[in-house]
């Protein structure tokens, strides 16, 4: 009996790992599966927006649902230009955070500080909206805008870039709000690669008699440059498709503006914002898919440089 | 006296004023640095200061008793709630076995193999794709051809987001399980399967465990992903293969609505979801902080 049994349980076991390997490989396949199927759901809905268009749908800067003339080059524009700016924004305020945290904060204030700006990431993106159009858009407007247009604005050269109506809304509105949604990614990726630097490299150039920033600048930034970088990027992925926050306060319009306080618009709001209203199977629903396709190029291009230079196992 | 400072001695001045300078720069910088947290933690401040301000005003028992009214009508969010609490459950409960899964593949069968390493790219980088694609995939996938929005739509974009969280610590913590406590079990002559059920998954429960809740808080709040999906509704609906309210999405449209009751419902709204997700988030630390 006893023989039996164990040869009947040591065959449905080894029946059992088979099954379960198999389903765990299933799913790890699964994932691949669903990257592909995304890839092509967008070409096929898409596939109408390219055929009429061709590559011209990448340059033309017409948004035209009347006489049904669509091209993406004021979206693609906008989405760059605030994720840049927004970056431009974020990466010294992350760096001085991750820094301070790092080597400058007594140990008893790492954790509640660290805390808090993780907090800050977990915020919805909605909240940042809200928050972004009904106390940043005032303060823009009243304050921030008309100051600057009287002074950079008048400035040769870069002035241009800051002049119009104060509307408190636009391009750099957007790219401020997006900063702040990314500072807490840059951040806290900034301060895991910062603590992987070995001590005793620290500690030999403390001995040598450099300074704290010193010590950041000749040991950390150099031993931890292409994770850096990777954490950066990681915070432009992010700022490339943020959809709710941007849509609340980029003004939403379809013009390359001259001014950063102009109004603009990005992939992802004009997707949002026209989305619903599009009919099935129209040339515009079309023209979105493609849009969202050629969002989703950009955003996989960068995440993808993006996680080749963070080494495996830190995430944020 | 000083016309006549032998050469030493004027090195020694430059290399004071060196060293004062380098002092001065390491102070200008840790100025700049602490300036910069601050910054930050004014921001996360600022935000919950505005939504306290905002919405506690809102606050009553008819904000959880009541559905969505026309404006002036003195509606609630109750399906609103309702919606957002279906979506996030069905979403999490579709979205968690199959991360388990891939997790368990990824640290347990595919640790070095090629194979192993595409998933965990692909899933690293699904990790932090635009959610609002997320969205778009889904229409194309189930709205579009099964004919209309849906709440199992909506369930089905959350569940798509939950997925690579859950992978990403899943692997995590099942890699921090040392292999002598794998060898030990297979020593026992137990098979594979039961090695990672049994003993690998109860080791790691309270970090897999946070990897789910993390995932169940980061989707309450997803507004992009459902405004194709389950789009949204004004009235009660339980029904999943029809339209399915839920809080941000409601927020979204009350926040731009020219209705001051219905701007108030929103902050309303906004002061509950953030409430939530950040009590979930400070929860996760506590419970991971316990435990080690």
């Amino acid at each position: 009996m006893s023989a039996t049994t164990a040869t009947a349980s040591r065959r449905s076991s080894s029946l059992g790992d088979t099954i379960f390997a198999t389903v765990a490989k299933l799913s790890g396949i699964f994932v691949l599966a669903v990257l592909g199927a995304i890839i092509a759901a967008l070409v096929i809905g898409g596939s109408k927006a390219i055929i009429a268009f061709g590559p011209g749908f990448l340059t033309s800067d017409d948004w035209d649902p009347v006489h049904e003339s669509f091209g993406a080059l004021v979206p693609i524009f906008g989405t760059i230009v605030t994720a840049i700016l927004a970056l431009a924004l974020a990466v010294p305020l992350a760096f001085g955070i991750a820094f301070y945290l790092t080597e400058l904060a007594p140990k008893w204030l790492r954790r509640p500080v660290s805390t808090a700006i993780e907090l800050l990431a977990a915020v919805p993106s909605i909240i940042y909206g809200m928050w972004g159009f009904f106390v940043i858009v005032p303060i823009m407007s009243q304050y921030v805008q008309p100051f600057v247009i009287d002074t950079i604005g008048e400035w040769p050269l870069i002035g241009p870039f800051f002049q119009g109506p104060p509307f408190g809304t636009g391009i750099l509105t957007a790219a401020l709000i997006l900063a702040v949604m990314v500072i807490p990614f840059i951040a806290a990726t900034m301060r895991d690669v910062f603590e992987t630097v070995p001590a005793v490299y620290k500690e030999s150039a403390y001995g040598v008699g450099c300074t704290t920033w010193e010590v950041m600048r000749s040991i950390v930034i150099p031993y931890t440059r292409a994770s850096v970088v990777g954490g950066i990027m990681l915070g432009l992925g992010r700022a490339l498709g943020e959809t709710m926050a941007v849509t609340f306060v980029i003004g939403n319009t379809n013009r390359i503006a001259s001014s950063l306080f102009g109004p603009g618009n990005t992939i992802a709001s004009i997707v949002a914002l026209e989305f619903p209203e599009s009919e099935t199977g129209s040339l515009k629903l079309s023209s979105l898919l493609a849009l969202g396709l050629v969002l989703f190029m950009i955003a996989f291009i960068v995440l993808a440089i993006s996680r080749t230079l963070l080494k495996p196992g830190l995430k944020a | 006296m000083s016309a006549t400072v032998p050469g030493p001695a004027k090195d020694m001045t430059a290399a004071v004023a060196l060293g004062r300078r380098r002092m001065r720069v390491n102070t200008i910088v840790k100025v700049c640095c602490v300036t910069a947290t601050a910054i930050g933690l004014i921001l996360l401040a600022s935000i919950l200061f505005t939504l306290l301000v905002r919405g506690v005003g809102g606050l009553s028992l008819t904000v959880f008793t009541t559905s969505t009214l026309p404006p002036g009508s003195n509606g609630g969010l109750l399906n609103a709630i309702v919606g957002t609490l279906i979506q996030t459950v069905l979403g999490a409960a579709i979205g968690t076995p199959i991360g388990l899964m891939v997790g368990t593949y990824l640290a347990e069968y595919a640790r070095d193999s090629a194979l192993g390493n595409t998933v965990r790219f692909v899933s690293d980088i699904l990790l932090s794709a635009p959610s609002i694609l997320i969205g778009l995939f889904v229409y194309q996938l189930v709205v579009s051809p099964f004919g209309g929005f849906s709440g199992i739509a909506g369930c089905l974009a959350l569940a798509l987001i939950v997925i690579p969280i859950v992978v990403r610590t899943t692997e995590d913590m099942l890699t921090l399980i040392p292999s002598t406590l794998r060898e030990a079990v297979i020593g026992l002559g137990a098979p594979k399967w039961k090695m990672i059920v049994l003993v690998c998954y109860r080791v790691a429960r309270q970090g897999i465990l946070t990897g789910i809740l993390l995932a169940v808080a980061r989707i309450s709040g997803e507004t992009a992903p459902l405004l194709f999906t389950s789009l949204g509704n004004l009235n009660w609906s339980l029904n999943l293969s029809k339209p399915m309210a839920s809080l941000p999405v409601t927020i979204y449209q009350y926040a731009g609505s020219a209705f001051q009751d219905w701007v108030q419902l929103a902050w309303t709204g906004a002061l509950l979801i953030t409430a939530a997700v950040l009590a979930v988030n400070i929860a996760v630390r506590a419970l991971l902080r316990g435990g080690k």
